[in-house]
């Protein structure tokens, strides 16, 4: 398989699913246990949504850039949109008792619960959100030996 | 892949079986729908049964949330029964399994409403 790959995706829900679906098969790929395919997969999608709904706004001409790279020890994985930049100091801890039960917010919790790292980059020209996932040992699942 | 919701009445309970994904589109929206409509019915017991919901995303999770709320401030009262493994541990990592009433048998959430 690709050691690196990149997707230029329009700003649509179905961009949302197809960036789960692509984590999905990445990170099975590369050996990735069950839960952890899961858990990679659901930070994607909740990054593909930022950068669909938040980022651009479901605007047409506005891409998401969606790329996949396996590293010596991680799995890397990058989403850009191209938006006016998230406002970091305006989210919300969204396990403090007053937005228990707010209908939203959870979105960059679930990926810092889900990856080791999470880097987020906002500019006046749209956020980048890395996602880290360590490859446990040298070969994750033992799959990527021969690589 | 998609969602589908079912509706049956258990001695005065409107029990809501679950199957699919619960995510942002269609799943979150169907679940809104269906739960908007028995409150406006005046039905205000309701049990969601996820017992065959196999994917959750933060927007279902936002969802779930809206039930809750909006059932209650309605008058009315929203269990959940039937948790999976992978909602039962994303509701524990938001905090939310406390907030929520949940239930592993049918008949015992039905008999739990005042």
């Amino acid at each position: 398989m690709e050691l690196q790959v990149s997707y230029t995706l329009d700003s649509t829900l179905e961009t949302v699913d197809s960036a789960e679906q692509k984590a999905t098969r990445f990170a099975t790929d590369l050996g990735f246990g069950e839960d952890e395919v899961m858990q990679i997969s659901m930070a994607v999608r909740e990054g593909a949504v930022n950068a669909v709904l938040h980022g651009n706004g479901y605007a047409p001409d506005k891409k998401v850039i969606l790329a996949f790279e396996r590293t010596p020890n991680d799995l890397v994985i990058t989403i850009r949109d191209q938006g006016r930049g998230i406002d970091l100091s305006r989210i919300p801890n969204p396990l403090a008792p007053e937005n228990l039960l707010k209908t939203s917010g959870r979105g960059i919790f679930l990926m810092r619960s889900f990856m080791d790292v999470v880097e987020i980059r906002p500019s006046s020209t749209g956020t980048e959100v890395k996602l880290i996932k360590h490859v446990r040992g040298s070969s994750p699942g033992g799959k990527e030996a021969s690589q | 892949m998609s969602m589908k919701l079912s509706t049956r009445q258990v001695d005065g309970v409107a029990i809501v079986d679950c199957s699919g994904r619960i995510t942002l589109g269609e799943g979150s929206v169907m679940l809104r729908d269906t739960v908007r409509d028995l409150l406006s019915k005046g039905t205000k017991k309701i049990i969601l049964n996820l017992g065959d919901v196999n994917y959750i995303d933060s927007s279902g999770i936002g969802e779930l949330v809206s039930a809750f709320t909006t059932t209650k401030n309605q008058g009315g009262e929203l269990k959940l029964l039937h948790l999976t493994k992978k909602v039962h541990d994303l509701l524990q990592i938001t905090k939310l399994y406390t907030v929520f009433d949940v239930k592993d048998d049918e008949a015992a959430a039905v008999k739990a409403f005042k």
